[in-house]
Parts: structure tokens; sequence; C-alpha cells
């Protein structure tokens, strides 16, 4: 049975029946990344160093080292990225189980709400809102939030910076505690750096979407892009982290698989 | 009278550059005590311990009483041109590039007879002069005789220009624009004439205070540019590099950790990728192409200044892994300054003491301010010294790290 399927689904991805989806940014030295107070340790923007390019340092080929860190670019939040998940088990890239790391994709179209608001916050009101015309969201599924976030190609209003700190859309608490505890979903992904909003430091929890997320052993996916190419249902979401030992999360080529 | 620079034409693409050539460069051991001062803007002569006798040119014993107890000591350089001569062809391939030049000999007030370049300000001899020591193209100390007043067009005189790397006219890159100290530099080496500023500035996405009235000024260019970032480096070398006739590498990372006080690497690490690989990466992809317009005409490539810190010398513990970076950029820069001298392109070294800036905020005065600073980089390339210890601190520990660099280090880690 399990076989069969499979097999229709390799002969639909063959036929362009069931598109691929490319969900991830190009990681590049001109992607952002997340910034912290200087006095912080930061996460290694994504950096490459030729080692030979057909060249007297190795003639017939070409090479890179490249350096970055675990939360570069598009990328997998594991549990144990925050404190609140530190405990959970299987919480680290290297112990999760794989089986979560496909599931189906609830889209949130709030691309008109973040045009207009920058620090917009996704409720629960706006996800039962969703609900009522899409259908409940179901269990074990990831939620995206879209918001458009991605078509900002320029560093400088990706990041959104003003003299207060970031300021990028993301999910208000009650929509975080809502997804978690009464949708069972196996992670939440934003188009923006962090699944929380910029200014998510001053809500209550700070950072609720890491905080109630990873506290209960759920995961995120971050700086998502062609979301506005998935359906609000229906989509199959890929996202593998690298099975770092110990990992708190890794960059990823997230994909989705969508039925024309 | 010296004719005022003018601003150069536009360069002629159809015509080949120049190749640098350099002016006689060898000397011996002792001579090269008249460079270590020039390098430093001072002119000092061996002094005998014994018979007090001024010694010139420099040697190994005392041309009066042969004592072995010579010690270089600062000169007035007050004395009377008693000759000169007006060269107009020479074998030497540097000099028979730049002919006329003119020579004389200077009786020192101190005892000997010297030979000297002779600014274009000086009287016919006999006059009184003032004789300053220069480091020349090949880096080498040479003795020039001044005016005793200053001249109108003092610092355009050709023959000086030669010792010298003044920014008027030229092109500067300052490779960080978002610090007060690349800030103030920017302000002042436009003040003294420069055509072109490009500044460099990275993660654009951090506004800085100061930005807007930086890019404001006419003369400056705003480009990212980001010393961790070999492609970076590469990129913005390949669109200005064969432009730039002044580079001045402003950028640096300045956490205050010893070695106890952060656990792990990560910002030992992020200190030595702009302070240290940040300037490899420069002089990788700047540095040939500045050594090849050394001789590019009045405005030629010149200088490429380091922004070190009195920290290379001693490790200060309060600030420790910056200060083994800034050692590291310091021992680079020895290699950039040997590499560069084929192309007649000066490396300057700038050790200052604490900068006042917020990574020094907790750090007692006397602190020094970016405009000290940036006027102390400008002066450097007016008098094209090779090392300047700008501020009352990096003067200090200068003084005490030649007496003793032991003492210094135990005075360090109290």
């Amino acid at each position: 049975m399990a076989a069969n399927s499979l097999i229709s689904l390799a002969a639909e991805l063959l036929s362009g029946q069931i598109r691929v989806v490319d969900l991830t940014q190009t990681l590049s030295p001109d992607f952002p990344q997340i910034a912290l107070p200087p006095e912080f340790g930061q996460c290694w923007p994504f950096r490459m160093e030729e080692i030979s390019r057909y060249d007297d340092r190795g003639p017939g080929w070409y090479w890179n080292n490249f350096s970055c860190g675990e939360h570069t670019g598009t990328h997998f939040d594991a549990p144990i990225h925050w404190v609140s998940g530190r405990a959970v088990p299987n919480n680290s890239t290297d112990t999760l189980p794989v089986q979560n790391l496909i599931g189906p994709a609830c889209v949130i179209d709030c691309s008109r709400e973040a045009k207009a608001d920058p620090d917009f916050l996704l409720t629960a009101d706006r996800l039962r809102q969703w609900e009522a015309e899409h259908g409940r969201i179901p269990p074990r599924a990831w939620v995206l939030m879209r918001t458009d976030w991605s078509k900002r190609s320029d560093p400088v209003a990706y990041q959104n910076y003003d003299e207060t700190g970031q300021h990028t859309p993301g999910p208000a608490t009650d929509a975080v505690k809502f997804l978690v505890d009464e949708r069972d979903i196996v992670g939440f992904g934003s188009e923006s750096i962090g699944t929380d909003a910029g200014q998510g430091y001053h809500l209550k929890p700070p950072y609720p979407c890491h905080y109630y997320m990873h506290g209960a052993g759920r995961y995120g996916l971050q700086c998502l892009t062609n979301l506005d190419l998935l359906p609000p249902i229906g989509a199959l979401i890929v996202c593998a982290p690298l099975k770092i030992k110990n990992g708190s999360g890794s960059p990823i080529r997230a994909l989705a698989l969508v039925q024309n | 009278m010296i004719p005022p620079l003018v601003r150069p034409k536009l360069k002629n693409p159809i015509l080949r550059t120049p190749l640098p050539v350099l002016p006689p460069w060898m000397r011996s051991r002792a001579a090269l005590g008249l460079t270590a001062a020039a390098a430093l803007g001072q002119f000092r002569l061996q002094v005998c311990g014994e018979c007090d006798a001024v010694q010139y040119p420099p040697r190994e014993c005392c041309h009066s009483c042969l004592s072995d107890q010579l010690r270089w000591r600062e000169q007035s350089g007050s004395g009377e041109l008693i000759s000169e001569t007006t060269v107009h062809h020479s074998q030497d391939l540097y000099f028979s590039e730049r002919m006329p030049w003119r020579l004389g000999m200077v009786r020192l007030d101190a005892g000997p007879t010297v030979v000297v370049h002779l600014h274009g300000g000086c009287a016919p001899a006999p006059a009184r002069v003032r004789v300053g020591a220069r480091l020349d193209k090949s880096g080498q100390g040479v003795l020039v005789a001044f005016p005793i007043d200053e001249v109108l067009n003092m610092a355009d005189d050709r023959q000086l220009r030669e010792m010298t790397c003044d920014p008027k006219f030229r092109k500067v890159l300052v490779t960080d624009g978002k610090t007060g100290v690349g800030q103030a530099v920017v302000r002042n080496i436009i003040a003294a004439g420069a055509d072109l500023v490009w500044v460099g500035y990275a993660e654009p996405w951090k506004t800085f205070a100061g930005l807007t009235e930086l890019a404001a000024q006419p003369q400056v260019a705003m480009l990212p540019l980001d010393l961790t970032d070999s492609q970076s480096v590469k990129t913005l070398a390949a669109e200005i590099g064969g432009k730039v006739d002044i580079l001045i590498n402003t950028a640096e990372l300045h956490r205050a950790h010893g070695i106890a006080s952060r656990s792990g690497i990560e910002v030992a690490r992020a200190e030595m990728d702009v302070n240290y690989f940040g300037l490899l990466r420069l002089a990788q992809e700047f540095g040939p192409v500045m050594r090849s317009r050394g001789a590019d005409g009045q405005s030629s490539a010149t200088a490429w200044v380091n922004l070190l810190s009195i920290y290379a010398l001693s490790n200060y513990p309060r600030h420790g892994t910056f200060s083994a970076s800034k050692a590291a950029a310091l021992s680079l820069s020895q290699c950039l300054r040997a590499e560069m001298r084929p192309g007649a392109v000066r490396v300057i070294n700038v050790f200052p003491g604490p900068i006042d800036d917020e990574w020094n905020q907790a750090t007692p005065q006397p602190k020094l301010t970016p405009e000290a600073l940036a006027k102390a980089v400008v002066r450097a390339l007016k008098d094209g010294v090779e090392d300047v210890y700008p501020g009352d601190v990096a003067q200090e520990w200068l003084l005490r790290w030649q007496e003793s660099p032991k003492t210094l280090e135990r005075e360090l880690s109290t």
C-alpha cells in the first residue's frame, strides 16, 4: 500500500503533476544574519573561501570551504535552541525523530497585514478565522506564516532596523499557545529572521514562539521564501537539518511538494 | 617661489603606466639608524659617548677618538647651506626620471657637514637652513634641507613630494566609515584636499550615527565593504582598486576581554577575523594593484595606513585577545611593508592608546579622541613617516617599551 502511494508519488513528480517548490534563500555572504547586541556572542554570517579553482592550488578542480552558524540563512530550529527546550527529549538535530521532518503545511497568508504593518502579530483569532475558511489545522502539521517578507531583496529592508530594533512580523503569544496546546502542530515557519516578531523581545514571555514551541519540543523554520507559491492547505514540507551532534539547528534546503 | 600643486589632468588611458623605480636603497647596518629615526619623523645622528663628537655619515667608531660608544641622538638640524648643485644628468634610473634635482651641502651647527636634498624654498648658498630626515621612495632615511621660515606652498615642493604621501588631489579608501574614527578620518582627509573618498561600510542594515552627514559630503562615495568577507573585498578591489592612491584601514573589532573573562574563542576569533585576516584580505586584493601604481604621475598610489594599537607592542591583559589580534596585524603589516616597498607605496602604522569610543567606555582618561587620531593620520601622510604613536598614553607606553619591554609587560600585568 505504502509502496504503491510512493510509486505513484514518484510518477506524479516525474510527470509534473506534483511540483517541487524551493522554499530556500540562497546562502551567500550578502544574505543578512541575525544581529544580537554586540556584547553577546554572534551567529556567523555565511562566508566562503576558495580552496582551488583549476589553478595552482588544485589544477583540475574547483571547491570551497564555507563557514556559517547553525542559524544562518534558511534554517531549522531544534528545541534545544531555546532554554525552555533544554530538557526536552530528543531535542537536538542528531536525535530528533526524522519522521517529523516531512509533513503537511498550512499556509496562513498575512501578506496584506504585514505590508501595512511590519510589526504585525498573527493572533489566535486570526488563526481561527483561517480555519473557518480552510478547515481545522491538522495535528502534526507545519504552520507557515506567509508575509511576503522574503520579497524584500534589499538586506536593509529585509532586516528593517530602526533605533528601537528590528521590525518584522511574527506570531502573538496566544497564537503560539493555540497552535501548540490546541492544534498540536509540529513546527512554525516564517519568512523573516526569527520565528518571532522583530519586537518579540517585548512580548510576554519574550520571544513566545521560541519559548513555547521549543519548550513543547516543536520546531522552527526561518528565512523561508516562495510561500506565495503554496496553497493554504495541501502542500507537503521536507525540511531536514544536517545531523549535527547536539546541534541546535542547521541551514536547510527547505522544499515543498505541491499538487498541480 | 614654489608653484602650487594643481589638480592633475585625467589619466591618459592609452599610455603605459610608468613602473615604479626606487632611489638607491643599500645601507650599512649603522646607516639604518638614520632610517629608523626618520620612520618616526626624527632626525638623529650618532654622538660619541666619550668625546661628544657628532658623526656623519653613520659609522661604527668615532671619527674623532675611535671610541665605539656611539649613541643615536636627536638633532636640531640647524646649519648653514654652504654649497649647492642642480643635477641635470644621472645614470641612476630613479633620479634620471626626475631631473633636474637640487642637492646641497650643509654644515650643521652640531659639527658635521652633510649632503642634503634641497627644498625649493631654500635661498641660494650661503643661507641658514634647517635639516630634517625623511624617508625616500625606497623607504630609506635621507636628509632634506628646509628654509628656516615657512614658505608658500611648502608641501608642494616637487622633491619633497617624493618623500611624502600628501592626500591633496588624491583618491582615498577608508575601509570603515561606521566608527567615530572612520568618520573623523574622512572629514580630515577631505580637509587635507583629497579629491575622492570611498568609504566602506559593512552590515548596512545596522544604521549608525553620522551616516547622513558622511554621505552628504560631495567627495564621499559610500560602498559596501566587509573585511570578514573575502568576496566583498575582492569585488571592491576589482571595482576601484586601480584608482586607490591611499588606503586607510580603519576597520577594527574591539572587545575588552582577557582569556579568563570570556569563555570560548568566538570573540577572539571575530577580532582576528577583522583585525588580522581583514588586513590580509585587503592586502591580497588591493596590495598588488597599488604596488603597480607607485609612479603613476602626480597622484600616484602612495600610502597604506593601518589602524593598529599600542597594545600591539605589549599585551594589555584587560584587552588581551584584542592585543593579540593587533600584534598579529603588526607582524603582517611588516610583511606588507616589505612587499609594498618595491612599488614605492609607504605602509604607515598608527599605534593609538585607548580611543574614546564605546569599547573603552570604562577606561579612565586620558583617551584619544577620534578627531586627534584622524589628525595624526593626516600629519603622518604629509610627513611621510612610517610609525605614529598619537596621544599621551601611546607616547608614554612607547618610551617604556623602548626602554625595557619586560618591565612594561610586568607593569601592564598588574
